[in-house]
Parts: C-alpha cells; sequence; structure tokens
C-alpha cells in the first residue's frame, strides 16, 4: 500500500464535516497503487510506488509501448492521473485537458478546450506550464494560465462549474496542479516577477464558492495567522509579517505559490511554500519580508496557520520556497518523527517536525552552495556570506560565482522517498550565477525584476545537473549520478528497488535505487521536464512521462546557459569588476577551458509534447 | 494621456529621435550604434544589456540567445532594421494558431523599455554584428 505503512490510519475520520466523500474516497484511492489520483502521487508528496512488477532485474525489458501526442509545443510539466481505467492529463497553454481510454489504446473519451486570452502568455515568467489536473468526487479540476479555476465531470468533460482566482491584468497567473482536501479544492498562484500579492485559496468543491483565502504576506487577517501562530515552537505575533516591509511594499511583495502542497489527514494539516518577494533587487524592499521563502502549515478547513518557517529571510537570490513538503515518519537524530523533508532553492535540505514546526537538520545537498556557510539552528536563520549576497554593497554590483543560480539547486520538480531504503532521490541542478541588482519601477502587468543573471556550472565542472540519494538524518548524499544538464523531471521510486527519472535531452532513466547504476534509458522525443509516475491497468505495471522541453530550464535551450568558444575570455566578462579572490586566482584556468566546449541543450533536443507509456516486453 | 496617444507619442518620440541620428551623425555612426573597444563596450550599450535582462530575457533567452519559447534575437536582429525593431517592441506580435502560441506583448507604455530602446538596440546589433560575445560586457574604462 502505498506509504500507508508509514502512517496510523485513523478510523475516525468521518468527520462531522458535510460531504465526506471528497475525504474517504481520496485518501482510500491515493492509497491503491494501481491508480495515480493525486498529481503529487499521494497526499504525503513521497512519489513512491508499492508496485513491484518491474524490477531492478528485469527493468531492463521495459520499452515504450504507447505514446499520445498532445497537440501542443511548450514545457511539459506535471504528469499524467489515472482514475480506474481512465487516465487523465492537461497540457501546456491552452491548458486542453484530455480523458484518455486505457481499454481502448489510449483513445480519447473526451477532450476540454479552455478558451483563453493568449495575452495571458507573456505574463508567465517561466513559460506556459501546467503541472496537471487533480480529481475528487467524480470531478476533474484545472488550474489555467489565466486563473480560472475549472470543475469538468470526470466522465463527460462538461463544466460544471469555474471561478476567477486572480487577474493576469496584475502579472497573476496560474501554473499549479489544485490539491483536493475534504471538500474544499486549493489553488495557489504565480506571478512573484511581477509583483503580486499572492495567496493560496480554497473553493468548496460542490460548487466553486471561496472558503478561505491566505497571503503570503500582509495584515494577520490576510495571511490568516493567529496568537497561537508560531515559528520554531515561538508565537509570531501582532503584524509578523507587515512589520518587515517598508511602508505598502507587501501589497506588491510577490511570495508566489505555485508548488505543491501536501496534506496529513491525521494532524489535519497542509503544507505548502511560498516564492520570493518582489522585486528582485533586495536593495528596493528592506526587511526579512515575511512570509515570503517560506513554509506554511495550515488547518485546511479553515486556513488558518499552525506555524510557519521562512528559509531564506530578505531573499537576494530568488530562492523561492514552493518546492514540496514530504511528509515521512523516519527516525531524525534517532527519534522517531512525523517529519517534514524539503529541498529547497537555497540549497539547503531541510527536515522539521511536521507536527510543531521544530527545525531538526538543515545541511547542504550540493557542496558547491556558497551564499550561506550554515542555517543557524537556534534562530533557523541562514549565515550569509555577504560575497556572495547580491545587494550587500549595493545596487550597480554584479555579485559573482553565487551558488546554487537563482534557479536554485532544486526547482520545482519533486523528489521521491523509499521507505524501502529510508532515503530521498532528488533531481538537482548544479549551476552557479552571477547577479547584479538594479532598480526599476513597478507597473501592474510587467516584470519587477531588477536584476541581471548568467548562469553556468560552478568553477572546474562542465555538468549542470546530478540526480542524488541523499540521507535526511545525516544530511548526506548516498550517492550522485552526474548529468550533463539540469535534471528537472519529478522523480518516481518503487518497491520493485527502481528509481526513475528523465533528462533534459529527453532520456527516460531507471537506476537502481541502492547504488544508482543506471539500469534502462530511452530517448523520448523531447527534454522531459514532466514527473514519471505509475499504475497499472488489466494487471501489468505501467511507467508514464510527458515530454516536451520549456518550463525555466527552456531558458537555456539556444545555448545551455552559455556557449563560448574561448572559455577564458569569457570568464574574464564575467568576473571582469570583480576583484578576483585568492579562490579564484587558484583556479585552473585548463579545466575551464574544457567547459568551453560544453554543448548546447538545442543540440540534444527541440520542442515536443508526447506521453510515452512504458511497459516490460509482452 | 489616453492609451491610444501615448503609444502614439511614444512610438514618435523614437522615430524622431532615430531620424534625428541620421541626420546628425555619419551613414557609419547609423550602421553601429554601439562602440566597441577592445571587447568593451560604452555607457549606452552596456545599459542595453541591463535592461535587456530586465525585460527580455524571459522570453529571448540570456545574451539575446533565444529560448524555447521566444526567438534567437542575435539573428533577428541581422534582418530588420531599427524602424522595424522599434515598431515590433511599440506594438507587440501575437501568433497564435495551433501550430504555436508565440505572443509578444507590446512595451509601448513600459517605462524601463521604451526609455531605454536605443540602448536596448545598440546591445542587440553589437550581438548581432559579431563584436561582443556572451555574457556581463565589460565597460570602457573598467
Amino acid at each position: 500500500m502505498r506509504s500507508s505503512g508509514l502512517w496510523l490510519m485513523a478510523p475516525a475520520f468521518v468527520l462531522l464535516a458535510g460531504t465526506a466523500s471528497g475525504n474517504d474516497e481520496l485518501i482510500k484511492l491515493s492509497k491503491d497503487p494501481n491508480q495515480w489520483v493525486i498529481p503529487s502521487g499521494d497526499y504525503a508528496n513521497t512519489r513512491y510506488s508499492t508496485l513491484n512488477q518491474i524490477t531492478k532485474d528485469n527493468v531492463k525489458n521495459l520499452r515504450p509501448l504507447w505514446t499520445f501526442s498532445t497537440g501542443v509545443l511548450r514545457g511539459h510539466e506535471g504528469g499524467p492521473l489515472v482514475i480506474g481505467d481512465v487516465m487523465y492529463l492537461s497540457t501546456p497553454f491552452p491548458n486542453n485537458v484530455f480523458a484518455l481510454d486505457l481499454n481502448n489504446n489510449g483513445r480519447i473519451l473526451w477532450k476540454y478546450e479552455p478558451k483563453q486570452d493568449p495575452t495571458v502568455i507573456p505574463v508567465m515568467c517561466c513559460d506556459t506550464v501546467n503541472r496537471g489536473v487533480a480529481y475528487a468526487d467524480g470531478k476533474i479540476f484545472l488550474h489555467q494560465a489565466d486563473t480560472t479555476l475549472v470543475a469538468l465531470d470526470a466522465k463527460t468533460g462538461k463544466e460544471l462549474w469555474s471561478v476567477k482566482n486572480g487577474d493576469p491584468k496584475k502579472g497573476e497567473t496560474g501554473t499549479s496542479a489544485p490539491l483536493v482536501v475534504k471538500d474544499k479544492v486549493l489553488v495557489g498562484i504565480s506571478g512573484g516577477e511581477f509583483g503580486v500579492q499572492a495567496h493560496v485559496t480554497a473553493y468548496n468543491t460542490k460548487d466553486g464558492s471561496r472558503a478561505w483565502r491566505a497571503y503570503s504576506e500582509g495584515p494577520d487577517d490576510q495571511i490568516l495567522f493567529d496568537a497561537n501562530t508560531t515559528e520554531l515552537g515561538k508565537p509570531v505575533g501582532k503584524d509578523s509579517s507587515i512589520k518587515t516591509w517598508q511602508g505598502d511594499q507587501w501589497k506588491i511583495g510577490g511570495g508566489g505559490t505555485w508548488g505543491w502542497i501536501s496534506y496529513d489527514p491525521q494532524l489535519n494539516l497542509i503544507y505548502y511554500g511560498s516564492g520570493n518577494p518582489s522585486t528582485w533587487n533586495p536593495v528596493q524592499r528592506p526587511g526579512d519580508n515575511k512570509w515570503s521563502m517560506t513554509i506554511f502549515a495550515r488547518n485546511p478547513d479553515t486556513g488558518i496557520a499552525k506555524w510557519a518557517y521562512q528559509m531564506t529571510p530578505h531573499d537576494q537570490w530568488d530562492y523561492d520556497g514552493v518546492n514540496e513538503m514530504i511528509l515521512v515518519d523516519i527516525n531524525v537524530k534517532g527519534q522517531p518523527t512525523k517529519a517534514l523533508v524539503h529541498f529547497d532553492r537555497n540549497g539547503f535540505g531541510y527536515t522539521l517536525n511536521r507536527e510543531t514546526g521544530a527545525l531538526l537538520v538543515a545541511e547542504k545537498f550540493d557542496p558547491k552552495v556558497n551564499w550561506a556557510s550554515k542555517i543557524d539552528m537556534q534562530t533557523g536563520r541562514p549565515q550569509v556570506v555577504a560575497q556572495f549576497a547580491p545587494g550587500s554593497q549595493g545596487e550597480d554590483h554584479n555579485y559573482t560565482d553565487v551558488c546554487p543560480a537563482a534557479l536554485g539547486s532544486k526547482d520545482q520538480q519533486p523528489a521521491a522517498f523509499s521507505p524501502k531504503t529510508g532515503l530521498f532521490y532528488v533531481p538537482t541542478n548544479h549551476v552557479c550565477m552571477d547577479y547584479e541588482p538594479f532598480k526599476v519601477s513597478y507597473t501592474a502587468g510587467q516584470p519587477y525584476v531588477g536584476a541581471t543573471l548568467s548562469m553556468y556550472p560552478p568553477k572546474g565542472e562542465n555538468n549542470l545537473g546530478n540526480f542524488i540519494a541523499w540521507d535526511p538524518s545525516t544530511g548526506k548524499i548516498v550517492w550522485s549520478n552526474s548529468e550533463p544538464f539540469s535534471v528537472w523531471s519529478g522523480a518516481l521510486a518503487t518497491a520493485g528497488d527502481v528509481v526513475f527519472y528523465g533528462t533534459l535531452e529527453g532520456y527516460l532513466k531507471a537506476v537502481d535505487m541502492q547504488t544508482g547504476k543506471e539500469l534502462y534509458k530511452f530517448k523520448t522525443p523531447s527534454g522531459i521536464i514532466g514527473n514519471v509516475n505509475t499504475f497499472t491497468h488489466g494487471g501489468k505495471q505501467y511507467v508514464a512521462v510527458l515530454s516536451g522541453v520549456g518550463g525555466w530550464a527552456g531558458i537555456g535551450m539556444a545555448a545551455g546557459l552559455t556557449q563560448v568558444a574561448n572559455a577564458e575570455d569569457w570568464h574574464k566578462a564575467v568576473s571582469g569588476t570583480h576583484q578576483p579572490t585568492a579562490a579564484e586566482k587558484a583556479i585552473d584556468t585548463a579545466g575551464l577551458g574544457a567547459v568551453g566546449a560544453y554543448k548546447a541543450l538545442a543540440n540534444y533536443t527541440q520542442l515536443g509534447g508526447v506521453l510515452t507509456v512504458f511497459g516490460l516486453s509482452e | 494621456m489616453k492609451m491610444g496617444a501615448r503609444i502614439v507619442f511614444a512610438v514618435a518620440a523614437l522615430f524622431l529621435g532615430t531620424g534625428f541620428a541620421l541626420a546628425a551623425e555619419s551613414e557609419q555612426a547609423a550602421q553601429k550604434p554601439y562602440t566597441v573597444e577592445d571587447g568593451k563596450v560604452d555607457k549606452k550599450t552596456f545599459n542595453g544589456w541591463r535592461r535587456y535582462t530586465e525585460s527580455c530575457l524571459r522570453c529571448h533567452g540570456p545574451d539575446g540567445a533565444g529560448s524555447s519559447y521566444g526567438p534567437d534575437l542575435v539573428e533577428s536582429v541581422k534582418h530588420m532594421t531599427q524602424d522595424q525593431f522599434n515598431e515590433i517592441v511599440v506594438n507587440g506580435r501575437t501568433n497564435v494558431s495551433a501550430a504555436t502560441t508565440s505572443v509578444m506583448p507590446p512595451f509601448g507604455e513600459v517605462e524601463d523599455v521604451v526609455t531605454y530602446l536605443d540602448d536596448i538596440w545598440a546591445y542587440l546589433k553589437a550581438r548581432a554584428d559579431g563584436v561582443l560575445g556572451r555574457g556581463r560586457p565589460l565597460r570602457i574604462g573598467d
């Protein structure tokens, strides 16, 4: 059973709540490994399947069995749902939804084509992605680019209700997968690069009426914090957000909520993170900028926050805190703990007690991380290294060799956990940056960024990504597979001792869970930024993944983030005005010369939009 | 000022500016709106790189190199005049069909772009002419 061994199944679950059907049904369904009913696989976001028909011994016989073109190009994030004999998937803009009949080789049962104003496209900072639909109660929920949340009849695709969650004219857009918890569907919002005041909103699944909305920054009644809300065990007090912003800046404060939401039914808490504060120029927004870059634990019925923890106060790097919150019951420093494990953009892997919000472990999951030396375990604050803190010496100064780059040591691409090994399997980026803040003005609907950016692999290296196995209680990397490009797909771990992930060149890879040894690979039609899912049909196990390069990784398409004939000249150019440190003088430029031969992503793949379903050869 | 009037004003200001430059400077200067000495650029071209990064990079990629959703401008700029470039930036360009969803928004009312459009052109032209490589340009005097 998927992850059920990790939690007690509390019997008194049929709450007093009205429609318990969305509650019981979804929890029950999410424990059936034959289906994939929640975008992240299960409420705990473990991306672990107990299916074991495909094993480390037979996965070499895996092959693509059928494919489906989505009819859309641009970045394909997310992955398909499988409920019973039907597969559901959404596409990048225009966000078409398909219901495919698994009994009939993926024949299209219905197709829903929203009509959206294409002027939303340029307001989406990082490609027109969509991270998937949600299911509950016979309904499919789609979160559209233009922020419309729509409920469709799962059998017919007919629209049941529709609400507008935000306003693209203000730079608000939708990319995230919704999550249904009990009788409510939760949805975040994007726009941290456009100065929005982001929020998570809960709508009643029955009719789309709004239940509650919690902003990422603002007065207490907007952020839904009360006298009991704590950070690291201490009450945060009144006005915890607005007193960390200058004047009214919180109104255009960002804190996008475009990542994944997880849920603990026993504790009755939902967990998610907020993104960067607006602008990217930290000099223009003094203060800690709470509650951007924060892990929130909220009551799903009311939205009130039980606890919060801000990982990167006064962000100077764009290290959004939206990555998945993985809920696992593990031993942490010898103690059985209801843990929350989070691999943040900022390069630190955090382990918290998900009940109390206590901080237990915070260690770098990429040794090249240099913006902070460590996290102070008493205060929870990072020890920032001024040399790598853009803005610390004011605007109009270029901060070089800051690691990780803004896209982080890991972006939204979700990791997987295996209870068999107790390890996490994490798709990572291995990229550093130069970052120069400068003054910008705010215009509604226009980017509110104010920084230049150059990105490249860490000095002396030429791989932009690693797929790693991580031990959450020691905070150590157990094995690491180097990849030429950032690993931008969601991982999958299975009871067959296999871990799956996709690469930006387009490979679907299967590796040995214990050792990381590559067991199978297949090049799909386009780079993979989607999440690998698994399900069964007719008693046979399948693995499915979307191909379609794009997302923020697509920004580097044309030149793999950098492509230079003469690496030395280039390196001088990017470090030009910066006083060389002793470390830089010691750099092996010969090694860097090899980097000059580094190839562009565009040499490996082009745009695409294809679902590939793999299985063992018949 | 009404929206339409503002766009017309912004475009007129640009064309006026371009026309003035053509009249006042030599033919060669008009072909080369940038100054690049020894791989280093003048203030105008550097500012063009900076403003490009703020407003154009998110679709057109770092240093004009293109992305999976915006074309390679280093190539595009080789095939257009400055007037044509200004027109597209100010008014935008939409190409939406079953096969493509390319929407370039109009920047005619975006202060951070329209004020510095000559600088952005200078930067991209330097790139297109092959006299400036990728990465953050060094400034003359650095």
